[in-house]
């Protein structure tokens, strides 16, 4: 019965696609129209093949891992595709001559720059967020994925949104609201894959067999209903035609302002940082096998960190139509956000102590402690530019793109590499890494690049900053725009071979993990028994 | 363990042989964990850290505090204002009228000048080249570049020689910055009209290729003689009403002057073709009414010593 309810609606599906393809008023809708067309097809195929089958039986005392696996395998993908496009619009902004005339309308930096922020945030981060989740929560609830296939509906469904979102980019849908990108379709559809993520999750924490819930799911949870909220009141909008990409965001003027980076900011706060704590509470102890330094430090920052992230969007529109009230309280919660979120980064390297010897011999724990750092780094630098006559100098300014690359390179993907060579030789049970030496390799590059790309975007922040506020004795500008412009030009080149070596680190980690599965001895069975503690 | 401090007569013990805790022993010892394990992980039951938590009061006090000296929370109808009375918008306009004070007087001085004596008055000249300097970094870099040198072969034209479209006295130039030229805002623009003679039919190609052999002439560049002396008499019957039977052009006219090293879209030979075959005109937004007329003033200063003001 349930097979030839799923056949009927993925038969609808490729209906209502196909006659939209007809129907369709522009590019990317006519391209999406076919995509989900041929998709939807392609599963009908696929479902008739199997009606009549037995449904396969899920073992329940056995850890659903082969979806973390599927996981771990589009991490790396999406994160080598998004650092590839993100060295592409760094050279573009250095020589603008890279935006080729041929090219115009699909490749150049307007349509580049956000596949290449949603490609890492969302892609390479959303996909490291929900392998990890799915393996955390198993683990720390002895209990395996609540729901069946629903987890692999969830994966492939995120896949999907990225498939749709990265070719609307280059095809020229854009709501243009920053990081909210994909048009109205597309967002639908994140709800319903999103609503299936929480439902896993929560599903598989309530049939836990541990008595409590471990830290790092209050992290992932909360990453995971904030980030459905965001979502749903930031893309709020009306489609000007069911044929066609375009729709209209509900809200207007200063409001919409407003509501972008109310959600803008807790994208940074819930996906960045509290989702990639969740990460950090769980590989990090295990990694460096020493128990978490405090439980009290955890609690209280959790609950204070959530609380105040909420309000510190104003911070992104100081000095703008955004009334004075509101800016007030975006710096000051912005502020009261330092230590919160500080919290994380002593209970990481905290838990270390007694084990930094660890640091010389282990590769994967210095990832994660410069990614602590990072974290650390940023999180300071963060509360900082908030204050009003800070942001003065650097709203607007490379400062700002400095500061979300350290915190990104840094701590997003510094901690989730170490996650990555943590979980492969689990994943594909596996003896051991194939080479720590290339770790190592990955380590220094990803590092020394990190630091010539937040290093540029200093110098060249706070020049411009400093440029575009000059003014001689009788209160005239003393640059114009393309001064500054020109001025900045060294540290674009600098910039982009900081993002060639992270880029090439990455690669190196995506050789050592195949041959990891492919050539090193396979672990005698240990094959993750449930074993309730 | 022994601890020093410990004065129960039972553990006193004679001062040579008072043992001390072991520096390197303590840092081993284990803090209490809180009895949960999950997957192998456990938690310590450490007190939050003293200078953590002490900071983290203290950035919630400072918090408070602005927000009592600031605007901060909304109300029903407005927001509370804060002790200090701070507005952004406030803070701006007392920048802009600080602004206006001091150059107030310059100003005037400047409006009150004939436009030809603007350069006579050392001091005024100064300020006019101050702040002339800002309005073309903000009005006129974008194409006649940050330093005036146009962008050549682009029809951006350069500023900073002595070759002039429209003229280059101070009256000159303040006419044109004002009104602009062949834009459709301004009834006073500038406004001068080539044919394209050859896209419209008014010379065949062999005329054409005629008179560019001529116009290569003019500037003293290599040429086809045969083909330059016909292309002279077409260039007297159809070029030289704007462009001067000599080749000096006319700034009355916008007529480029063809005689020289000069070219506003290239001086090569199919440069001048593709000018003559299809015409090319530049435009220039009327600034009358987006600036101030002293600010237009300044600029024309400012142009005109940067090197070819007539």
């Amino acid at each position: 019965m349930w097979d030839f309810v799923k056949l009927a609606a993925l038969a609808a599906i490729t209906l209502f696609a196909a006659i939209a393809t007809n129907f369709a008023r522009d590019e990317a809708y006519l391209v999406h129209a076919i995509i989900v067309m041929l998709t939807a097809g392609g599963l009908f195929l696929w479902q008739l093949r199997r009606v009549g089958e037995p449904a396969t039986v899920h073992d329940p005392g056995v850890y659903m891992d082969d979806v973390v696996r599927a996981g771990v395998i589009a991490t790396a993908f999406w994160g080598v595709v998004g650092f590839l496009v993100g060295v592409v619009i760094a050279f573009q902004m250095a020589w603008p001559e890279l935006n080729f005339t041929w090219a115009q309308g699909y490749l150049n930096f307007g349509r580049l720059r956000p596949l290449h922020t949603s490609a890492v945030i969302f892609a390479f981060g959303g996909n490291a967020l929900i392998a990890t989740s799915f393996y955390v929560v198993q683990r720390t609830s002895a209990a395996r994925l609540w729901g069946g296939n629903l987890a692999w509906f969830v994966f492939w469904g995120y896949q999907f949104f990225i498939v749709l979102a990265a070719t609307g980019y280059l095809l020229g849908a854009t709501q243009s609201k920053e990081y909210a990108e994909p048009e109205w379709y597309a967002d639908w559809w994140l709800v319903v894959v999103w609503l299936a993520y929480l439902a896993v999750f929560m599903g598989t924490l309530i049939k836990r067999r541990e008595k409590h819930i471990y830290v790092a799911n209050w992290f992932y949870l909360s990453f995971i209903i904030t980030v459905a909220m965001l979502h749903v009141v930031n893309n709020v909008s009306i489609p000007v035609s069911i044929w066609g990409s375009k729709s209209v965001i509900l809200w207007a003027g200063v409001q919409d302002a407003m509501v972008q980076w109310w959600y803008g900011h807790n994208a940074v706060g819930f996906f960045l940082t509290a989702g990639f704590l969740g990460m950090m509470y769980y590989f990090i102890p295990k990694q460096a096998e020493r128990p978490v330094y405090s439980y009290k430090l955890s609690i209280i920052h959790f609950w204070a960190l959530i609380f105040l992230y909420i309000w510190a969007g104003p911070h992104h529109l100081h000095y703008t139509a955004l009334p004075d009230w509101a800016q007030t309280l975006g710096m000051t919660f912005s502020v009261m956000l330092w230590m919160p979120s500080w919290g994380g980064m002593i209970n990481g390297l905290m838990t270390l102590s007694g084990a930094w010897d660890k640091l010389r011999t282990d590769p994967i724990i210095r990832m994660m402690v410069v990614a602590v750092g990072f974290y650390g780094m940023a999180t300071f630098e963060g509360p900082m530019m908030s204050i009003k006559t800070v942001n003065a100098l650097s709203h607007y300014t490379d400062w700002t793109i400095g500061h979300v690359h350290s915190g990104a390179l840094g701590w997003n993907g510094m901690i989730t590499f170490g996650a990555l060579y943590f979980l492969v030789p689990r994943l594909w049970q596996r003896e051991r890494l194939y080479s720590l030496r290339l770790v190592s390799w990955h380590f220094w590059l990803a590092t020394i690049g990190i630091v010539l790309y937040a290093a540029a975007m200093w110098v060249t922040g706070i020049m411009e900053g400093l440029m575009w506020r000059e003014v001689d004795s009788q209160g005239f500008l003393v640059n114009s725009f393309a001064d500054t412009v020109s001025a900045k030009f060294p540290m674009y080149v600098v910039r982009g071979l900081g993002g060639v070596l992270f880029l090439l680190g990455a690669i190196i980690m995506c050789y050592n993990l195949w041959k990891t599965v492919t050539s090193v001895g396979a672990r005698q069975p240990s094959a993750a028994p449930v074993a309730a503690q | 363990m022994v601890d020093p401090e410990n004065k129960t007569p039972e553990n006193k013990v004679s001062p040579p042989e008072r043992q001390y805790p072991d520096p390197k022993k303590k840092i081993v010892e284990e803090p209490p964990t809180t009895g949960h394990v999950w997957d192998g992980i456990e938690e310590y039951d450490n007190p939050m850290p003293r200078w953590w938590l002490w900071t983290f009061y203290i950035t919630i006090v400072w918090a408070i505090i602005y927000m009592i000296l600031y605007p901060a929370w909304p109300l029903v109808t407005k927001a509370t204002s804060g002790i200090l009375g701070y507005s952004s918008r406030a803070e701006v306009a007392n920048e802009i009228a600080d602004f206006e004070a001091r150059n107030e007087v310059w100003f005037q001085r400047l409006n009150e000048t004939e436009i030809a004596a603007l350069r006579d008055d050392d001091e005024l000249e100064r300020f006019a080249v101050q702040a002339g300097g800002a309005v073309f970094a903000a009005q006129c870099s974008q194409c006649h570049g940050t330093g005036g040198a146009g962008v050549q072969a682009a029809g951006y034209p350069n500023l900073l020689d002595d070759d002039w479209l429209w003229g280059g006295t101070l009256e000159d130039i303040h006419l044109t910055v004002a009104h602009g030229i062949r834009n459709e805002t301004d009834p006073q623009a500038r406004f001068s009209q080539m044919p394209a003679f050859g896209r419209d039919g008014l010379l065949d190609v062999d005329e054409v290729d005629a008179v560019v052999e001529y116009v290569l002439s003019l500037s003293g560049q290599s040429h086809d003689e045969a083909l330059a002396e016909p292309g002279g008499e077409i260039f007297q019957m159809q070029c030289a009403a704007c462009h001067g039977a000599d080749g000096a052009g006319d700034h009355a006219l916008g007529a480029p002057a063809l005689n020289n090293q000069v070219w506003l879209y290239g001086g090569d030979r199919a440069s001048i073709r593709e000018s003559i075959w299809y015409s090319r005109a530049g435009v220039m937004p009327a600034f009358d009414g987006r600036l101030r007329e002293a600010e237009i003033r300044a600029v024309s200063v400012y142009v005109h010593q940067l090197g070819g003001g007539e």
